[in-house]
């Protein structure tokens, strides 16, 4: 099964149900600071639901901070974020992912003790009820098998029943992706997705990111301009905390100003 | 979906043939106990065995499951107690209220999971070594407050002539039917555990306890699936607690001192914290050692009293030796055993 088809069994009425103002995400103004160091500084941004925007910077851009304050892992220190119409600036994390908020980590933060198949089932249910069900999930229970198709979606069939521990990087990165994907999410953030993935990898990476519904947006951190330009209709350049560029990927890699701080600069 | 349901349903036996021939020998041993065992056996070694081992479950609960070391769950026990003794009746009349057990039993499990689940709220926000210091600092002030309020705790004295009910016309503080309800009501308990740690509830708590982070990113709210973890935890201690004042019919401060806080952590880490069957083993080898090495120290020509020196020794041995309890030992042994008789593996290190 693809993972389109498996998100066309998500589910609809959460989906239809929500109210939305055409925008996915609005950041106004947002800062982080750590201490004295400003990690991203006045960060204004539109995401449209629906829309596919890749965020390019160097090593320390703040890449990894925006994706936590519009999260909620941190708390930004100026700025209004809007998810959906809604002012979510001070919402705690979970109360975000519970209206269609979903993300991945640059460094794989899984459940090391739990197995691919746990690791996934918990995903199903953060964003579902009964997440303090003192009852077991009997046989046929739609959320397992929600997981199980999740699983099945990133090629992890065959690992089902194995702790989180004993999987290789590569299998751990897919994983990452199936907890992002789980519920009814509408705007994704995936974090340097592919970085440490091999060739194959990568190019099942893409066929996911392609073969996701038209109404799941997403915004991903990506170094590999080749992944990037294959996944995303606009492009956000980062540096030293704040975003200095937005376009088509074309625009992006046409501009001087970006190729000589980013895609000229040799370090990449 | 199709796959998955064979895997369920197919293949694998029913439950009841999946349950190791160790658990039928361990049943069989448990249920007959009564015929072959005596009366000072059964009351004084199992049934306390049995009682500890609740109270280590609901420690185990907390710190295997939901990583939190909570040094409350023997004054959460000893809270049931005393609202056994301050609802149901006891020696002192003036306090004690009389009521039948079956509101006096509601009461006092609700009242403890109350305590509990306070102490919980405060006690989430922190992480490891501070858990710990502000779950005993807790203790320390429930030890002094009991036995210095004499309006509702009755101070120093505390309670005595606390006696189970005459229930089906038995007198369950005789050894053969206390035995068998501490051994009902650990089962119980012991189940639940294991039933829960495969429920949401449970699993979503082992995702904290691995990454809570994590866990706020798919939607939970980690502080509330802790505090409940604490309320869960204090429902089973709440029943270790009311076996326990039955079984001694009395309590007093000394019942949640320090000392006794402290064992509970001693029996449930000795045990092993990584399974629910561990706080039982722990449990026996404590009262085990509690019983009869003051008889073998006085052999030896040392003092009786000696005897909180050897399980400080024990320990100290398995914290160095087995950070995983005697239960770790004994999985590492089988595991050795599986190597050895196999052939392709050998029988190296
Ligand atoms: N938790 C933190 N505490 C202190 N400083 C931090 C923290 N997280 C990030 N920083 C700092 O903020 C700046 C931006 O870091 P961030 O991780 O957002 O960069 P990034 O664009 O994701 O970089 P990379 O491409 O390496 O992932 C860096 O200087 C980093 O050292
Ligand atoms: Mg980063």
């Amino acid at each position: 099964m693809s993972a389109a088809e498996s998100f066309a069994a998500g589910n609809a009425a959460e989906r239809l149900g929500a109210v939305s103002t055409g925008n996915a995400l609005e950041l106004r103004g947002v800062g982080k600071m750590f201490g004295a160091l400003a990690a991203i500084e006045d960060v204004t941004l539109t995401v449209r639901s629906g829309e596919r925007r890749a965020v390019l910077g160097s090593n320390g851009a703040g890449k990894t901070t925006l994706f936590n304050c519009i999260t909620g892992d941190f708390l930004p220190t100026t700025g209004t974020i809007r998810l959906f119409g809604e002012d979510v600036t001070r919402f705690p994390a979970y109360e975000r992912i519970r209206r269609g908020l979903r993300r991945t980590y640059q460094i794989s933060l899984l459940f090391n003790g739990l197995t691919v198949a746990d690791n996934v089932y918990l995903a199903c249910r953060g964003v579902s009820r009964g997440r303090f069900s003192f009852l077991r999930p009997r046989r046929g229970d739609t959320l397992v098998a929600r997981a199980d198709e999740l699983i099945e979606a990133v090629h992890l069939t065959a690992s089902r029943d194995t702790a989180v521990a004993n999987l290789s990087y590569g299998q751990q990165r897919q994983l990452e992706i199936a907890l992002a994907l789980a519920g009814a999410p509408r705007v994704v953030l995936f974090d340097e997705p592919a970085a440490g993935l091999s060739p194959t990898e990568r190019a099942e990476l893409v066929a996911i990111l392609n073969g996701l519904p038209e109404h799941i947006g997403y915004i991903i951190i990506e170094h590999d301009m080749d992944v990037a330009l294959r996944v995303a209709e606009r492009v956000s350049m980062m540096h030293n905390g704040r975003i200095f560029k937005e376009g088509t990927p074309e625009e992006i890699e046409n501009d001087p100003e970006v190729q000589e701080l980013y895609l000229g600069g040799g370090d990449e | 979906m199709a796959v998955v349901e064979d895997r369920r349903a197919g293949v694998q036996p029913m439950w009841v043939e999946r349950i190791p021939p160790v658990w039928w020998a361990l049943g069989l041993i448990l249920l007959t106990m009564p015929a072959w065992a005596g009366d000072f056996i059964l009351f004084q070694v199992m049934g306390w065995t049995f009682i500890l081992g609740i109270i280590a479950l609901s420690l185990m609960f907390l710190a295997g499951y939901g990583g939190m070391v909570s040094l409350i769950q023997m004054s959460v026990a000893a809270m049931a107690g005393y609202m056994v003794a301050i609802f149901g009746a006891s020696g002192v009349a003036e306090i004690s209220m009389g009521l039948p057990w079956w509101l006096y039993i509601p009461i006092a499990i609700g009242v403890a999971a109350l305590f509990g689940t306070i102490v919980g709220a405060l006690a989430v926000r922190t992480a490891g070594i501070y858990t710990i210091m502000i779950t005993l600092a807790i203790a320390s002030a429930f030890f002094y407050f009991t036995r210095q309020n004499y309006t509702i705790f009755n101070g120093y004295s505390g309670f005595n002539l606390v006696v189970p009910p005459q229930l089906f016309g038995v007198d369950w503080r005789q050894a053969v039917p206390f035995y068998y309800l501490t051994l009902g009501c650990a089962a119980i308990c012991y189940a639940a555990v294991v039933y829960v740690s495969r429920a949401p509830f449970g699993l979503a708590l082992q995702g904290v306890r691995d990454n809570p982070r994590r866990m706020a990113a798919l939607g939970f709210n980690v502080t509330a699936h802790r505090v409940a973890a604490y309320t869960f935890a204090s429902v089973i201690a709440a029943i270790g607690g009311i076996l326990l004042v039955w079984q001694n019919a009395q309590i007093a401060p000394g019942t949640a001192g320090i000392p006794a806080v402290i064992d509970i952590l001693v029996i449930a880490v000795v045990g092993g914290i990584g399974r629910p069957i561990g706080p039982f083993i722990g449990a026996l080898i404590y009262v085990v050692l509690s019983t009869f090495s003051p008889d073998l120290l006085t052999a030896f020509g040392l003092s009786g009293e000696r005897f909180n020196l050897l399980i400080g020794l024990g320990f100290l041995a398995v914290v160095f030796f087995s950070p995983d309890g005697v239960l770790g030992l004994w999985e590492r042994w089988q595991a050795r055993r599986a190597r050895m008789s196999d052939p392709l593996k050998g029988g190296g290190a």
